[in-house]
C-alpha cells in the first residue's frame, strides 16, 4: 500500500504543485541543408545548473489546479458574469478542456454503466435458460469483446464504421443518406464510443450474475413456481433480489473503469469530438515537449474524482458491514 | 600436450581472426539502439544500420509513427535507453532543449564518414545531427482526372477550390481532396503551412508570446475549411497513411503529400489500375496571393545520444554513418527520398520536394516553444472544424492554451 499506492500519489501531488525552470535562452546561428539562421534556443547548461539547485522545479502551490487548462477558475467566473442564458454559460465552459474532459467522461461513465448491467443481466439470464450442451460455447463467444484488446476492439470497430467499411456503408444504405458518416459528428462519436463501451464490459457483468446465478436458491424459486407466479414475477421477487449484493459490486468497477475511459478514444482516432481525463493525460505527455506538472494535476483531479464518484456506494458497503457488525 | 596446446593457440589464433574479420562497418563493440519515423526512407536507413549488427555489436530500431512521444524520454536515462535518434528539424529541438544529444564534431574528427559538408547541421557552431534527406508537405495530382475535367494543374489554393469543384460537378469523383487533417499533429501542420502561406509570423518579433490570432490565422483557417468541403467528411480522422490509402484507391485527385510518402505511390503497389501511372508529384501552393509557398521544408537527419558511453556512441556513429554512405543507393531507394546523399540522382519521385526547395519555402522553425504551439493548435483546431466556433474564437483558445502550456515549461 505504501510504496506501490501511497508514495506515487505524494510524488504525483509534489509534481502538480511545480512548473519548469525559466529557461534560459541564447542566441546562435544554426546551419542546414537550407542555409544558415540566426535562432533562439535553450541554453541546456544554464538550466541544467538551475535545476540542480532546485531539482523540483519552481513552486507553485495550487496555481496549476486553477489555470485554463484545469479548473479554470477565472474562465469560468468570466463566463459565468458574460452568459447570455444558462446555454450559453455551458457552451463557455465546455470550451475549457478540462470541463470538456470531464463532461464526456461523466456522460459515458453514466450511460454506459446502467447499460452494461442491464444488457450482461439479460445475457446471464438468456444463457442460463440454454440447453447444458450449448451453455459454453455461447459463454466463450459472449466473453470475445472482453478477451478482445480494447485497443484492437476499437481499431476493427473503427475501419468497420468508416463510411466506406461494412458497418458504415450499410447505415448510409439503411438511411439512405451517402454523406452520413459516423466519425464526422460529435454526437454521433459519443454515441459510438459509448456502444463500444457497452459492448466491451456488458460480459463482465454478464459473468459475474451468470455465476449469482448457480447459487439462486432452487427451493425459493420452486415455492414461488408453486404459488403461481410468472417467468418474469420468478425474475422481479426473487432472481433480482438474490443478485443486487452482485449489481453494487459490478457497479463498483465499472464505474472506476468507465471513469478512466482511454482506449475506445485512441483507437477511434476520436480526440476531434471526445475527449476523457485520461485522454488529456496522453496528450499532456504525447507532444515533443511534455507537460508533466499538468498531466499530474489532471491526474489529482482524476483521484479526487474517482473518490467522489465511489463515494456512495463505498458509504453503503461500510454502513452494511457496521450493521452486521 | 604440446598438440593441444598448439591447436587450442590456432584455434583461438582463427575466432579471433575471424571476429575481427566479421566485426561490421569497423565497429569493436557496444550497443546501438534507434528511434525514429516509420516512412520508407527510414526504414531503409534502419536496416541499413542493423546490417551492422554482428560479433559484439548489437544493433536494434524502433521505428514507430509515436518515436515523437518516445525520443525524450528515451534519451533522458543515464544510460539512455536509444543511443540514436533519427530527427527532424521540429524535433530535435526538445532534444536540444533537454541537452539530451552530444556534439559529433569528436566522432567526426576520429571517424570520418563518407558525407559531404553539407550534411552536417551546426547549432551554435557545434555539428549536432548529420542530415540524410530534405522532405516537404507539397501538392499531388492525378493527370488524367485533371485532363478529364478540363483543367490545369492548379498553382494556389484558390485554384484547388475551383478545381475539386469542376471535377465533382462533372461527377468524377465525390471528394477530390486530400490532406492529412487528423486532429492532433496534422491538422496543425496544415494550419503552420497555410499560416506561412499568408505570410505569417507564429510569435511575436524576439518573444515566445503567440501572433496567430490575427487576419492572417483567420484567412488560414477559413481556407481550410473551405477545402474540407472536398474532402471525405472522416477527415478529422484520418492521417496520411489514410490519405494514401484513399489516394491508391483512386478516390482523390489532388491531394497535399510528403514527398517522402507520395514518392512510393508511383511505384503502384496496391494501388487501383490507372494509379499511379498518372500520380504526378508537382511542386508547393500558394495562397492568398501571397509568393512564399504554403508548405514548410524539412530535413531528416541522425543525432547521438549524450547519456551513453563513449564506447556506444562510437558504435552508433559508426553505424549510422554506414547507414547513410552513398552505397545504399539503388533504384528503389533512390525513389524514397529527396536523399541529401552523393551520387544520387533525381527521380520524378523527388521533383516536388525539388520544386518546393527551389520557391523558396521556408524550414520548419526551429524553435524551443513551437512544439507547445503545435500542440495547442493540433488540441484546439478540431473545434473549429466540427462545432460552429468562430475562427477568432478558435485562435484565441490556442493562444490561451499556448500559453498555460508554455509558462509551465518556463517559457513564458
Amino acid at each position: 500500500m505504501l510504496l506501490f499506492i501511497f508514495l506515487p500519489i505524494v510524488s504525483v501531488v509534489m509534481q502538480s504543485m511545480h512548473i519548469d525552470h525559466e529557461q534560459v535562452f541564447v542566441e546562435v546561428e544554426n546551419c542546414d541543408f537550407f542555409g544558415c539562421k540566426k535562432a533562439t534556443m535553450v541554453d541546456a547548461d544554464a538550466t541544467a545548473e538551475l535545476k540542480k539547485e532546485q531539482p523540483l522545479g519552481r513552486f507553485v502551490g495550487l496555481s496549476n489546479y486553477i489555470n485554463r487548462a484545469h479548473l479554470a477558475t477565472s474562465e469560468v467566473a468570466d463566463a459565468w458574469r458574460n452568459k447570455d442564458s444558462l446555454g450559453d454559460f455551458y457552451d463557455r465552459v465546455y470550451n475549457l478542456p478540462l470541463y470538456r474532459a470531464i463532461i464526456f467522461t461523466l456522460v459515458y461513465t453514466f450511460t454506459v454503466t446502467p447499460l452494461l448491467i442491464i444488457l450482461g443481466f439479460l445475457i446471464a439470464i438468456a444463457v442460463n435458460s440454454l440447453h447444458q450442451r450449448l451453455k459454453g460455447l455461447v459463454i466463450f463467444f459472449s466473453l470475445l469483446p472482453m478477451i478482445v484488446t480494447p485497443l484492437v476492439g476499437s481499431l476493427i470497430l473503427f475501419w468497420m464504421i468508416d463510411s466506406r467499411g461494412i458497418i458504415g456503408h450499410s447505415l448510409q444504405m439503411l438511411f439512405d443518406d451517402p454523406d452520413l458518416s459516423l466519425k464526422a459528428s460529435t454526437s454521433l462519436t459519443w454515441i459510438t464510443l459509448m456502444v463500444y463501451g457497452v459492448w466491451h464490459s456488458a460480459p463482465f457483468a454478464f459473468v459475474i450474475f451468470y455465476a449469482g446465478l448457480q447459487t439462486l436458491p432452487q427451493d425459493t424459486l420452486e415455492s414461488a413456481m408453486i404459488d403461481g407466479a410468472s417467468r418474469w414475477e420468478r425474475i422481479r421477487y426473487v432472481v433480482i433480489p438474490h443478485l443486487t449484493p452482485l449489481v453494487t459490486f459490478v457497479a463498483l468497477i465499472q464505474l472506476m473503469d468507465n471513469f478512466r475511459v482511454f482506449e475506445p478514444i485512441v483507437g477511434f482516432n476520436a480526440s476531434a469530438h471526445a475527449t476523457s481525463l485520461s485522454s488529456i493525460i496522453y496528450t499532456d505527455l504525447g507532444g515533443e515537449s511534455q507537460l508533466l506538472s499538468s498531466a499530474s494535476t489532471t491526474s489529482v483531479l482524476t483521484i479526487l474524482g474517482v473518490i467522489i464518484l465511489l463515494s456512495p456506494v463505498l458509504y453503503r458497503t461500510w454502513r452494511d458491514w457496521e450493521r452486521k457488525v | 600436450m604440446n598438440r593441444v596446446l598448439k591447436a587450442t593457440l590456432i584455434a583461438a589464433g582463427l575466432m579471433s581472426n575471424s571476429m575481427v574479420a566479421y566485426a561490421a562497418c569497423g565497429i569493436s563493440g557496444g550497443k546501438v539502439n534507434i528511434i525514429g519515423n516509420e516512412f520508407p526512407a527510414i526504414q531503409t536507413i534502419g536496416a541499413a544500420a542493423v546490417a551492422c549488427a554482428g560479433d559484439g555489436v548489437e544493433v536494434t530500431t524502433n521505428l514507430t509513427k509515436e518515436h515523437k512521444e518516445l525520443q525524450v524520454p528515451g534519451l533522458s536515462g543515464d544510460p539512455a535507453e536509444y543511443t540514436v535518434a533519427i530527427v527532424a528539424n521540429s524535433s530535435i529541438v526538445p532534444l536540444m532543449n533537454e541537452g539530451l544529444i552530444r556534439p559529433l564534431d569528436d566522432l567526426i574528427a576520429k571517424h570520418g564518414g563518407n558525407f559531404n559538408d553539407n550534411q552536417k547541421i551546426s547549432i551554435g557552431g557545434q555539428t549536432m545531427a548529420i542530415g540524410f534527406m530534405a522532405n516537404a508537405q507539397h501538392m499531388v495530382y492525378r493527370k488524367d482526372i485533371l485532363e478529364q475535367a478540363g483543367i490545369e494543374p492548379p498553382k494556389t489554393y484558390e485554384e484547388v477550390l475551383a478545381a475539386a469543384a469542376m471535377i465533382k460537378e462533372k461527377g468524377l469523383m465525390k471528394y477530390p481532396f486530400g490532406a492529412a487533417f487528423a486532429a492532433g499533429w496534422g491538422i496543425a501542420q496544415e494550419f503552420n503551412n497555410m499560416f506561412l502561406g499568408m505570410g505569417g509570423d507564429f510569435f511575436k518579433e524576439g518573444s515566445a508570446m503567440p501572433n496567430i490570432n490575427n487576419e492572417k490565422g483567420v484567412a488560414a483557417l477559413n481556407m481550410m475549411k473551405s477545402l474540407t468541403e472536398h474532402m471525405n467528411p472522416d477527415f478529422l480522422t484520418l492521417n496520411n497513411n489514410e490519405i494514401n490509402a484513399e489516394w491508391k484507391a483512386g478516390n482523390v485527385a489532388i491531394m497535399q503529400m510528403w514527398g517522402s510518402r507520395a514518392g512510393p505511390l508511383l511505384a503502384g503497389e496496391d494501388s487501383a489500375p490507372g494509379v499511379a501511372d498518372n500520380t504526378v508529384l508537382a511542386y508547393p501552393l500558394t495562397v492568398g496571393g501571397g509568393d512564399i509557398p504554403a508548405t514548410t521544408l524539412w530535413w531528416d537527419g541522425f543525432t547521438i545520444a549524450q547519456n551513453i558511453s563513449d564506447e556506444d556512441a562510437e558504435a552508433s556513429y559508426l553505424a549510422m554513418v554506414n547507414a547513410i554512405d552513398p552505397s545504399i543507393m539503388n533504384d528503389e531507394v533512390a525513389t524514397q527520398a529527396v536523399w541529401m546523399i552523393e551520387g544520387y540522382e533525381p527521380t520524378p519521385a523527388s521533383a516536388g520536394v525539388f520544386a518546393t526547395i527551389a520557391a523558396g519555402a521556408k524550414p520548419y522553425p526551429m524553435i524551443p516553444y513551437e512544439s507547445l504551439l503545435h500542440t495547442a493548435l493540433g488540441a484546439e483546431l478540431p473545434d473549429f472544424f466540427s462545432g460552429n466556433e468562430s475562427a477568432e474564437k478558435t485562435l484565441s483558445d490556442v493562444e490561451a492554451a499556448y500559453e498555460t502550456a508554455a509558462k509551465e515549461k518556463g517559457f513564458l
